[in-house]
């Protein structure tokens, strides 16, 4: 780690971030969120309740799903974070298969706590290959819906789960 | 017999459903405007407070701020409210939460900071937080110019005379004629709160000194934009519809944020976003009205209600934004549900309090007063020993049936009747067999008893209000909609795709639509009480029934072909009897510099209400008094269904904002002796997590309604109208003594079974 310089890779791209208060820099007390969103222009990850309560933020650090409104940025030093514009494949632009199957079942409403939704679903699968329903409930506990389209959700991750296989 | 489509009634993906999956539809909080300033309101930590002094110094010395108003800096007549009531920034604070000073910064953090910095002294005013207290002679008094804290009864938006008080028939005559006769106080006054996942914001610019823009999580622009006109005299107002995060009639008029956005904005010259962060959104923003009926119900023999008498108490908290106008509403559903009853006498009273504002939500009045009426008409259905459901098949509105709606007029429905409706969704639950009697449970297995309940809920205005679009198509054989649909998760703008899609027989990504801008849209209310399906229904498919008829024409002039013959399909015009003589619509254009326009205009039409019946089955545990949903069975005749999904879940909607579970644990849980709301962040406001969801089976029906051209209805917003009185009548049965209060927390349960 360099003097400082925040080092972390988001969706596969390294950055070298200097910490500070001045226009650009990532502020000791900046959330992970608020660097996705106002410093990398990440806006697909979302705030609702900044405080870790909704599930709205969630992003994926080294495999994890995490609120990303209640980390530091100044913490994540040498972490490997994944956002909702990190699931489709770099070269082919092609959906993931999760995103797919979001789509194909109409799996939201308006769309808000989607991509949290589908953070924490990519890490039920990545750990998780044949999830039951239990287990698909359990790992988006977290995520707060309110247009309620969390049937179309439990069908969705199903199904990419099932395709998987 | 339900036609056969080519889009109409299929699942097809929204053409936003990329965007959505991927992060790259935009919502107001991600947009940002070049020199953007970030305001932020100081609010008051006092329930009723005079400001004796404040003092701004500190605040405006910070580095990075731009501008510090208080009450003495802000436009004298930009009232909001109704009638008008509540100013931009006021010398009195009416609720915690209310406005004290508003601060424009370079970022929000710094905005934030400068409120805390500015010095404010609070003469403490005694606070009144219940309805009937603050009726009282010496009650507190909010504003001057509402004595005895009663808003002036009225909506005139909705009727040129205030409709308060509901008056047909003969009351005493009505009682003689009843043989089960019930009578009592009920209430549904917690305010909880819709909360969507988006809090409320707005990003404005004055383009010249009388031209303002904003862009507003707001899925009803030019609604807003006519009301905040009447608001701001002399500005013209362009209102921008972005993605809304869930809006569920919550998030339509943005009231407040655009006039602290406006006043920042015009003091720096520079554009202001507001965006409240979520203790602000449920400590400030509107909740569901409070509600209390003093009632009298008296049911015939034969299970017709013959009267209805009783005063409804409203309860907006500090500002009413259209509470008059939901009441106006609420006494309509009432009539459509009790339709048959001739005799009623119905006052209502809209009063003051020092508690955060209650405002629009989906059920809109109704949802409130059904609340708190339904458990009543309970006790006489359980006088006279009716099968709830029985009693709804007789009262509910038929053809022929009339009601005075909002406007104060009579209205006769036309086409919907929902006896079979409700037939076919008793028989998915197992109605007949679950239902035991009142106050008996369906099963009782060691400590966990089991019991069912019933709601219905009908709502006419599915055709209220004016809605205008154009279609334009053009050489390229694309139809772009001008039409103003916003986007809060209704789907509404792939239901109007569509529909003008299935007119012109188009691929669906041929038909484009305009943004919600109301800058380039014609006139449309909005997305609010169901009414898009027949509103912006009809006016998308009539202007794109009139840009295809005058494509034909053209066409046909140029074949020398009377039109009748010819059809148009993908692009291409053709001889129906033979489809290789045409040509495409390039040349029925003459170049690609010319295109040829349709209009289409709906007007306001009370005439054909829709309908949800909600089955629930509860299990209450008898020793810890917890409940819980075990199944749930919604069913509607939505006519002929544009997208099944999408109505799904608008059905499965009625577990989110501040419906069904109103009557289990939502609510916002008030301080007495401070009048703050403790709730005010989502980890107190209590809300059904993904692991709690119950099955939940729908049942529709396809009655080809003749509303418009593809015989639907909408039902959306009043999918969770009747959950929450189904759910008490559900643990009524199950526990074996009346459940009356709202939320029905264990404490409630176990203080009713004489445990607590």
């Amino acid at each position: 780690m360099k003097e400082n310089t925040i080092c972390l890779s988001v969706n596969g791209n390294n950055y070298d971030l200097s910490i500070g208060t001045n226009p650009g820099e990532v502020a000791p007390s900046e959330t992970l969120a608020q660097t996705l969103r106002e410093t990398l222009l990440l806006t697909g990850t979302k705030v609702s309740c900044d405080r870790g309560a909704c599930g709205c933020c969630t992003v994926l650090m080294d495999g994890e799903a995490v609120p990303s409104c209640t980390l530091l940025t100044v913490e994540c030093e040498g972490k490997s974070i994944r956002t909702i514009e990190g699931l489709q494949n770099p070269e082919t632009r092609e959906l993931d298969p999760l995103q797919q199957a979001f789509i194909d079942n109409t799996a939201f409403q308006c769309g808000y706590c989607t991509p949290g939704i589908i953070m924490s679903s990519k890490a039920l699968l990545e750990k998780n290959s044949a999830p039951t329903e239990a287990e698909i409930k359990e790992a988006l506990s977290g995520n707060y819906c309110r247009c309620i389209s969390h049937y179309q959700v439990f069908k969705s991750v199903k199904d990419a789960a099932d395709n998987r296989r | 017999m339900a036609t056969e489509y080519r889009y109409i009634g299929k699942p097809i993906p929204r053409r936003d459903a990329a965007d959505l999956v991927t992060g790259r539809a935009v919502f107001i909080d991600d947009l940002c405007i070049p020199r953007m300033l970030y305001g932020k309101a100081l609010r008051s930590p006092h329930p009723h407070a005079l400001i004796s002094s404040i003092d701004v110094s500190k605040a405006k010395a910070l580095k990075g701020v731009k501008a510090v108003l208080t009450y003495k800096d802000v436009p004298p007549d930009w009232i909001s409210g109704l009638p008008p009531h509540r100013l931009v920034l006021d010398r009195k604070v009416r609720a915690v939460g209310d406005g004290v000073a508003l601060v424009a910064a370079t970022n929000p953090q710094i905005a934030l900071e400068a409120t805390q910095l500015i010095d404010v002294e609070y003469e403490v005013l005694k606070p009144v937080f219940d309805m009937e207290e603050a009726l009282l002679p010496d009650a507190p008094q909010l504003y001057e110019q509402f004595t005895q804290n009663e808003f002036t009864p009225g909506c005139p938006m909705f009727s040129k005379e205030p409709f308060k008080h509901l008056q047909r028939g003969n009351i005493e005559e009505g009682f003689k004629e009843a043989a089960f006769v019930e009578e009592g106080t009920f209430s549904f006054d917690k305010f909880p709160h819709p909360l969507p996942p988006e809090p409320p914001g707005v990003i404005v610019k004055w383009d010249s000194p009388t031209d303002l823009t904003v862009w507003a999580s707001s899925g009803a622009p030019h609604l807003m934009k006519m009301i905040l006109q009447f608001r701001m005299p002399g500005v013209n107002i362009r209102v921008i519809g972005l993605h809304t995060g869930g809006s569920y009639g919550n998030k339509q008029i943005i009231s407040m944020p655009t006039f602290y956005g406006a006043v920042l904005a015009r003091a720096t010259g520079l554009p202001v976003k507001i965006m409240l962060n979520k203790t602000e959104h449920l400590l400030t923003w509107e909740v569901r009205l409070g509600s209390r009926i003093h009632g009298k119900v008296g049911i015939r023999k034969d299970g017709v209600v013959s009267a209805f008498q009783g005063m409804w108490l409203v309860e907006p908290g500090f500002s009413s934004e259209l509470a008059q106008g939901q009441m106006g509403v609420g006494l309509g559903e009432a009539q459509v549900m009790l339709a048959k009853c001739q005799n009623w006498d119905l006052d209502t009273k809209c009063i003051a309090t020092n508690r955060s504002p209650g405002g629009p939500i989906r059920g809109f009045g109704g949802q409130e007063l059904k609340s708190a009426m339904l458990p009543l008409i309970g006790l006489a259905m359980k006088k006279g020993n009716f099968d709830p459901v029985e009693v709804f098949k007789k009262n509910f509105v038929q053809p022929g049936d009339g009601y005075f709606w909002r406007d104060g007029n009579w209205w006769t429905c036309r086409e919907t009747d929902y006896v079979k409706t409700m037939e076919e969704a008793a028989k998915k639950f197992g109605w007949s067999d679950k239902w035991k009697g009142w106050n008996k449970p369906t099963a009782v297995n060691g400590t966990k008893a089991i019991g069912v309940g019933v709601g219905v809920h009908g709502n006419a205005d599915v055709g209220e209000d004016e809605s205008e679009a154009s279609c334009r198509l053009d050489a390229f054989g694309t139809a772009t909609v001008h039409c103003c649909i916003g986007e809060t998760g209704t789907s509404q703008r792939h239901a109007a795709q569509k529909m003008v899609a299935e007119v012109l027989q188009l691929p669906m990504e041929k038909v484009l639509i305009t943004n919600a801008d109301t800058l380039v849209t014609p006139f449309d209310f909005g997305l609010v009480g169901s009414r898009g399906t027949i509103t912006v229904g009809t006016a998308c498919i009539k202007a794109a029934e009139d840009a295809r008829r005058k494509l034909i024409e053209q066409a046909a002039a140029i074949m020398h072909a009377p039109p009748e013959i010819l059809d148009t399909r993908d692009g291409f015009i053709f001889v129906k009897e033979d489809p290789s003589k045409g040509m495409p619509w390039i040349a029925a254009l003459g170049s690609p510099e010319r295109t040829i326009t349709g209009l289409g205009v709906y007007h306001n039409n009370f005439t054909t209400p829709n309908f949800v019946i909600y089955f629930v089955e509860t299990e209450v545990d008898l020793e810890t008094g917890q409940a819980k949903i075990l199944h749930v069975v919604e069913g509607t005749d939505a006519g002929q269904i544009i997208d099944p999904i999408n109505l799904r879940m608008q059905l499965h909607g009625s577990f989110g904002a501040a419906c069904v579970d109103t009557a289990l644990f939502e609510e916002s849980v008030l301080d007495q002796t401070t009048g703050r709301i403790l709730s005010a962040d989502i980890i107190d406001y209590k809300w059904r997590t993904f692991n709690e969801f119950p099955p939940f089976d729908t049942v529709i029906l396809e009655s080809q309604f003749d509303t418009h051209r593809f015989k639907a209805i909408g039902i959306g917003e009043i999918s969770g109208a009747p959950g929450a009185a189904a759910v008490l009548m559900s643990l009524s049965n199950a526990v074996g003594v009346d459940i009356m209060e709202y939320p029905a927390t264990p404490a409630v349960i176990l203080k009713a079974l004489g445990k607590a």
